[in-house]
Parts: C-alpha cells; structure tokens; sequence
C-alpha cells in the first residue's frame, strides 16, 4: 500500500528535458503538419501557408478512397493471414522442450531485427525470374520456365507478412505461456482430441488477444513503406507510399499532410481498440 | 547501553481515499524493550510502523521520539533501523556493501566501515561471509544480513516488519529467539510487526493488539493472553471457549441456563461474555448438575500425542474444545454423555 | 494434431529463413547477376563493400546516427521513466503515452512531421536532423524497458535506502541507477539496431545530402540487383544475430520476452 512520493520542484525540473524534447520534436512537427494540410499548393512549386480544404475535400474523392481501401483491404488480409500462421505457431512454440523454444525464438527475432528494406530486397531476389522460386519449380517439373512473381499482389502480401509475423508472435507469446497447460490436460480427459481440444478450448480463451494480435498487424502494415513500395505497382500501394509520393516526387506537401493526418487518425482509433481489449484481457486473467 | 528510543505517538490516523488504515493511536513505548504490533491483516499495524518509520505521512497527529517531534522528517533524518517483509537487500551489492552501505554514504573511512562490518557480522553470526553476494544465500543468512544492515548505524528504533515471514515454519522459531537474544543484548528499543501471536508471545516484553485501525489491548504477553479485554482479543491469541450468559445480579453469570461463578465476580449487569481458554477446562464422566459445570455428547476426539483435544456439544452456538496433557485424558468415545467442568479462576469476563 | 503441428512449424521457419538463405548464397556468388544455381563461391562483393568510399561513407553515417540517437534515446527514456514510476505526477498518463506515440504511430508520420519541421526552421539537410529524430522516434524503446524495470523492482529497495540514510538522490545514484542498467542497455541496443535499419525518416529528413547505409541500398536497388547489396544485407543479419546470441547468452531472453517463469519450468 506504498504511495508514490509527492513531486518537488526539482522534480518537475528533471522532467523538463525529455518533455521539452518530445514537444519540440514531436508535437510541434506534427502541429505544423496538421497546419500545413490546409495549405494552398502552387501546382509546379512548393506551397504557402493558407487555410483552404481543397485538400481534404480530395481525400474523399473516389481515386484516392478507391486506393485508401485498397491500403485498407490488403492490410487486414495481411493480418489474417499472419495470426492464421501465428497463432498455432506460437501455441506449439509454448509447448515445446526448452531448446527447441529457445531455438525457434532466435529464428523469429533474428528475422525480426531484420529492416524492412532488406526484407523488401531479399523478397525482390526470392521472387525474380532469375534467381527466385520459380527456378526450383521448373527443376521440379512443375513449370516450363522460370518466371518473375514480382512485381504482385502476391508479392506484397507476403512481404508485409514477412515483417509482420515475427511482431505478432511475439504479441502472442506472453499470454500463450501463461495459458495453463492443466486445461488442456482437463479437455482430453473429457474425451476432446488434441485436435477438438485446440480450436474448442484453447482459440475460445484467446480470442480476445487472437484479436489485438490481429489489429496490430493492420496497423503495423498500414505504416509500411518499404516493402508496397518495391515489391508492388501503385494499385498495389499502402498509404504510406502514397504519402512519400506526394511529398517527394510531387512535391505536393500539403495533400500528403492531409494523407498523413488521415491515416494518424484511423490508426489512433485502432489502437485505442486494442488497449480497450487489453484491459478486458487483464481483468480476467 | 543508554536507555533512549522512547516513543510516544499522539492521535494517529492514516487515510488512503476512503480507506482509514489506522483510525486513531493513541501510544506511549518504554525505551529499550521488544515490542510487538499483533493484529490480522489489514489491521493497519504495518501503516502504523511506517508511520513511525516515515515512509507514510500521517494524515493526523503527530510522533515523538525521545520528547522530539519527528512526525515531519523523512526517513532519512530519523535514527531508525527497519528490516522490510521482502528483506530489500540490494542486489548490486555484497553482504559487506549492503551492511556497509549506511556508512558508506555517511562518509565513513574504509577502515572504520570494514571493522564495523566485521562487528555486526560476528554479532548475526555471519563471520567472514562480507564477500557473497545476495543471491548466493539461504533465507535464514538474508534475514540477518538485513538485521545487521539496519544495526549498522546504532539506531535507537529498530523496527521489523513482517521479517520471520519469507521463512520455513522450524527456521522461523530458531531465528524468533536469536533475534530476541540480540534485541535483550543491545538493550534497543524494538518494534516487529506480525499477525504470528505465538512468534509475539515468545519474543516481546509488550504486545499491542490491533484491530481495524485502532488499538484493542496493550500489555505483556502473558496477561494479554490470562485477561483479554475483549473476544476478539481472546479469540485471537491462542484458542478459546467464549460463553454469552446473563449477569444473575449475585455475582454470577448464568450460562444456558447454568450456574457460573467467575474470576472477579460479576458485577456488572445485562449479558456477560466469559473467556475459558481449553486447557483449563476439565473433563467429567459425572458431577452433571454442578456449578459451573455444562452437559454435553462429545462429537470429536483428537490425539495428537503430545496432547489431546475433545470437541464438547454442549447446546451452545460453537462446540466447546476441551484441551490437555496425556496425563489428564478421560477416556470417552464418540457420542459419549460428559459434563465440562469451567473453574471459576479460569474464567474471564471479557465484555459486558 | 501432430501434423498440423509439424507443416505450421516446418513453413514458417522455411518462409522465415528462406529470403535470409537467398541472400547469403547471392553475396557470395561471383557472378554479377543473379542466378540459379549460383557460379561459385567468391567474397569480392564483401571486399568491394569495405573499400569502395561511397559505402565506406554509408557505413560511417549510418552507425554515428545509431550510436548518438540511442543514446540520445536513453537521456530522454530515463527522466521519464523513472519521475513517472516514482513520483504521483496528475499527467502521468498523458506524459507516457507522449512518450510512447512517435513509435505506435506509422512511420511516416514521424518522418513527414520532421521533413516539415526541418524546412520550416531552414535547417535543412544535417545529420543531427536524423539524430534527433531517431532518438525521438526510438525513445520508446528504452522508455517501455525502463519502465518495465522500474516496475520490478522491489518498492522496499529505495526505502530502505531511506532508512539507512541516504537522501532521494544518494538514493537514485546508489541504488536505483545501478539497477536500471540492464534495462538501459537493452533499450540503447533496441534503439541500435533498429536506427541503423531504418529507412524512412532518415530519406525524408536528410536522404539526399545525408545517406545512410538503407538510403544507399534502396537509391541502388532502382537500378537493379546488385551483389555488394546482398553484402551489405548479410553484414546486416550478423550483426543481428551476434547481438541477439549475446543477449540470450547474458540475459534472460525468454523473460525478457514476457514468459511466465512457472509455465517454463514445466516444459523442460
């Protein structure tokens, strides 16, 4: 029952500095990008400060929401997908004798600590036609001859998997180790198969980080730039890529504010969702 | 060693939002004894001692030591010596750096910190261990670097919270008495805080009875234990048998209907609550009808060896727990008619 | 049951070391192009790497920006960590999710805000705009690290230091900082490792003037494949991987990661 102490003045002092650091560089360039959405744009040269919606109003316009939705839909399959395969993965994983864990967490994190932009190159070489899969398919009979799978839908998928898997099982982890091996025990001494015993007892219990895992790869995802950017053409874009259009190659600074601002929001409310789950998880357990 | 370390506390009381941890103690300590704070949990005994202690700002009234108010100094200003329940031992350090480390900081040369080292080890019998580190010791070993850590400076408080608690139940007893020897050895006043009335009743020179925030009884151990001032306190050290009865306005107290004398007489009027404490009850085949004296069928028996215990029905809302030595057993089965004899010495009238 | 077990590990290590195999065979293939199979076995790619001065360069940005940004990360974690876990300070919600915001949020964001930042001010173009916002943008790292220790550790420590003595920052510098060490390193290794990989901020804020080792690999992969890349890459998944054994070897990996202790014993 120890309360924290009460804070002196020189107390608020040793806050200053990490405060001040974090308004100054983080608050106030977001301030000024969410200033700068509403700046007018001079077609050919940069922008002037001005108040006009001409941007905004643009976000609404079917192109832009036809491509938003796209971002939308290729990151929430990507989530399914990954929490698909990570989740069972990550369930034997807890199960497992102590070497064999230990040596699957370090394949997991080693493919973690790896940048997007390697992983973007290393997919690039895994899928081109001259040195990719496709040249094992042919050696095994299955192809005529080898043949190029990127730039793809399918491509991105998989990168964006590729990034995001590791995250998730490591999401996944903490709670599927603290699921107490006894209920499963308990389940097939009442006649459930391993198999029956999996998807009625223990998906059921974990349904709720089953979700968070799932919502944090759509975030996650939603932010890459990397990866859309390489392995995809523009209809296969995230909207990151095409903010980072905007801002560089058009040089349209103010509508990729709006993008950027648009895309802060629908990931804040995402977030906020899964931390709402979160404590739902932790008054249970 | 000088007698100081004398305590008094005034009208303390301690809020957390609407929780009132200690509602109002009222205490004045002698110096140089073992004192114990006995209570269940969330009696607030703990708030208490680290109200003393301060690490807990009291919300009302205020601590005096030795005639000084120190109800506003931090911990750090007070000369007191606290074991905490987790121990707290730093982990970073050794034995030595953590029996050291009061000195340390004080400013003590190298050589006056090594010889007081060596002092307080050979007095918690941990000669030559300055160099272990923490995670290398057993229980019992942490538990008295951590005394020889709070020692360390000489403080004329010396409170313990809980400290005996971490341990096995035989290590436990060992330590009760060595700390108590130390304590009788350095003359220093002493507070430990427990919800363990046998580990009170072996080690203190006092014992303060806590309940609810407030103080319920404070006296050595032993007249605690023969004159609870109240049910709770009977029932809480040691077992008893509590009889509810009405003054008869003579003196005694009738009990289901039964005849009682008791220790003092009762002088009081209305309903009466007597303590017996098991052991001093008797066990009888015959003499139903006499005073002081309830019939009953005996619903359980328990040998235990070394002594015996008999569970008594005798119409009463709890069944009467008749206790002894071997040498005192009446031999009685199961379901067997006995009367349960309540001498009048023995019996205590706790409330009225 | 077995075999569901055994496809869903076997295809998720496969897919998760496959990419990691290519590029180890294709740095050391001597032949310019890709193929398959590979020609044979040559570590010119790597030599080229550590003589040719553009990437030389690269190298040497690349790790200054990582070695200040943590540790510029770490100064602004601490403070934060530690006043918040001590003190009762009303905003401590709203000052930690401060902290750990540049981090949740997409990338972009952070790098947009920056670029906008910097061309406002006309401090265009400089390496210590990529310090800066690296170390903002990690700063959650060793925030969440610091934190996570500061709320194991046992509350009786400092008290007893109180009581022994020594005041709020005797205190601090005795006992409390010495324990957070641990959690500082690992948050300025995280910090590290996750500045020399990024891409986005250090493009946006300063990629043309300023170009980090992932700037020059991407600005390189616009004209195709390239060996020294898939040298750079393998330079890249060592380092990784040392710093990964290293820390699995002196730290406890498994709790780190949020194990529950009890469960594990039981599998051994």
């Amino acid at each position: 029952m120890s309360e924290r102490e009460r804070p002196s003045a020189g107390t608020y002092g040793v806050l200053a500095f990490p405060v001040a650091m974090l308004v100054v560089f983080f608050l106030i360039p977001f301030g000024i990008m969410v200033a700068t959405s509403f700046y007018h744009r001079i077609p050919g040269a940069f922008y002037v400060p001005a108040f006009e919606l001409a941007n905004w109003q643009r976000l609404f316009q079917p192109v832009f929401l036809d491509r938003a939705l796209f971002s939308v839909w290729i990151c929430l399959l990507a989530g399914a997908v990954c929490i698909a395969v990570a989740f069972p993965f990550t369930y034997f994983l807890t199960r497992m004798r102590r070497r064999r864990h230990v040596a699957l967490l370090i394949v997991v994190l080693s493919a973690l600590t790896l940048s997007e932009v390697i992983v973007a190159f290393t997919w690039y070489v895994l899928l081109a036609r001259a040195s990719g899969v496709s040249n094992v398919f042919v050696w095994l009979g299955l192809l005529d001859e080898a043949v190029s799978y990127q730039p793809s839908f399918v491509a991105v998928l998989l990168g964006l998997c590729y990034i995001a898997l590791p995250y998730c099982v490591l999401t996944l982890y903490p709670q599927l180790t603290r699921l107490d091996p006894e209920i499963t025990e308990a389940a097939q001494t009442l006649g459930a198969s391993p198999w029956r015993t999996f998807w009625t007892v223990v998906v059921p219990i974990a349904r709720p980080i089953i979700v968070a895992g799932f919502l944090l790869v759509f975030v996650f995802t939603l932010g890459s730039y990397i990866i859309a950017a390489f392995l995809g053409r523009p209809e296969h874009w995230t909207l990151s890529v095409y903010i980072v259009d905007q801002a560089s190659a058009n040089a349209n600074v103010p509508f990729a504010a709006a993008m950027a601002i648009f895309l802060t929001l629908v990931s804040l409310v995402v977030v906020a969702i899964v931390a709402l789950i979160g404590s739902r998880i932790r008054s249970v357990a | 060693m000088d007698v100081r370390g004398g305590l008094r506390l005034e009208g303390l009381v301690k809020r957390f939002a609407e929780v009132e941890a200690v509602a109002g103690v009222d205490l004045e300590l002698p110096p140089g004894k073992l004192i114990s704070f006995l209570g269940p949990s969330g009696c607030g005994k703990t708030t208490l001692l680290r109200m003393i202690a301060g690490l807990e700002r009291p919300t009302e009234g205020r601590v005096f030591l030795d005639g000084e108010d120190i109800t506003d100094r931090p911990p750090y200003t007070r000369d007191i010596g606290m074991v905490f329940q987790s121990l707290a031992l730093f982990p970073h350090l050794t034995v030595a750096g953590n029996v050291g480390y009061g000195l340390r900081i004080r400013g003590a040369s190298r050589e006056q910190i090594a010889t007081t080292v060596e002092e307080l080890l050979k007095l918690v019998s941990l000669s030559g261990m300055g160099g272990r580190r923490i995670q290398q010791l057993s229980g019992g070993q942490r538990q008295r670097v951590a005394t020889a850590r709070a020692l360390a400076l000489a403080p004329r408080l010396f409170l313990l919270d809980e400290p005996l608690s971490a341990l096995d139940a035989n290590l436990r007893e060992g330590l009760q008495v060595e700390l108590r020897l130390l304590q009788q050895q350095l003359g220093i006043t002493t507070i430990i805080v427990t919800h363990d009335q046998r580990e009170a009743m072996t080690m203190s020179d006092l014992v303060v009875v806590m309940r609810d925030g407030r103080i319920e009884q404070v006296g050595p151990p032993l007249d605690v234990y023969r004159q609870p001032g109240s049910p709770f306190v009977a029932g809480f050290i040691g077992r008893t048998n509590l009889l509810r009865g009405a003054a008869t306005g003579d003196g005694s107290v009738a009990v289901a209907g039964r005849p009682f004398d008791v220790a003092g007489g009762a002088d009081v009027a209305g309903e009466v609550t007597i303590s017996v404490r098991p052991e001093s009850t008797q066990l009888q085949t015959d003499g139903a009808g006499e005073r002081n004296t309830l019939p009953g069928t005996v619903v359980f028996v328990r040998d235990l060896g070394e002594l015996f215990e008999c569970f008594v029905d005798c119409g009463i809302d709890e069944h009467v727990i008749v206790a002894g030595s071997p040498r005192d057993w009446v031999p009685v089965e199961q379901g067997a008619s006995v009367s349960v004899r309540f001498p009048a010495a023995e019996c205590v009238v706790v409330s009225s | 049951m077995r075999v569901f077990r055994a496809v869903i590990v076997t295809v998720v290590v496969a897919f998760l070391v496959a990419p990691l195999l290519v590029i180890v065979v294709g740095s050391v293939n001597p032949s310019r192009y890709l193929q398959f199979p590979p020609a044979g076995f040559s570590l010119s790619w790597y030599s080229d790497l550590f003589t040719d001065p553009a990437w030389l360069r690269s190298i040497r940005y690349s790790f200054t920006i990582a070695a200040v940004s943590a540790a510029l990360a770490v100064l602004i974690a601490l403070p934060l960590a530690y006043v918040l876990r001590t003190y009762r300070i009303r905003l401590t919600p709203l000052l930690y999710t401060l902290g750990i915001l540049p981090f949740m949020l997409p990338p972009i964001i952070s790098a947009l805000g920056m670029q906008v930042f910097w061309l406002s001010t006309g401090h265009v173009g400089r390496i210590e705009n990529v310090i800066i916002a690296h170390a903002i943008f990690f700063s959650t790292l060793p925030l969440v690290s610091i934190s996570l220790a500061m709320e194991t550790m046992d509350r009786a420590l400092p008290e007893a230091a109180h009581t022994l003595g020594a005041d709020r920052r005797t205190t601090f510098r005795t006992i409390t900082l010495p324990l957070l060490v641990p959690s500082m390193i690992t948050g300025y290794a995280a910090a590290f490792v996750l500045s020399l990989n990024e891409y986005l901020i250090a493009f946006l804020v300063a990629g043309f003037t300023v170009e980090t080792l992932p700037v020059k690999i991407v600005n390189g992969l616009r004209y195709g494949f390239s060996p020294t890349i898939a040298a750079v890459a393998v330079v890249f998944i060592l380092i990784a991987a040392t710093t990964f054994t290293l820390f699995a070897i002196f730290g406890n990996l498994l709790r780190f990661l949020g194990a529950d202790p009890a469960i594990l014993e039981k599998n051994v």
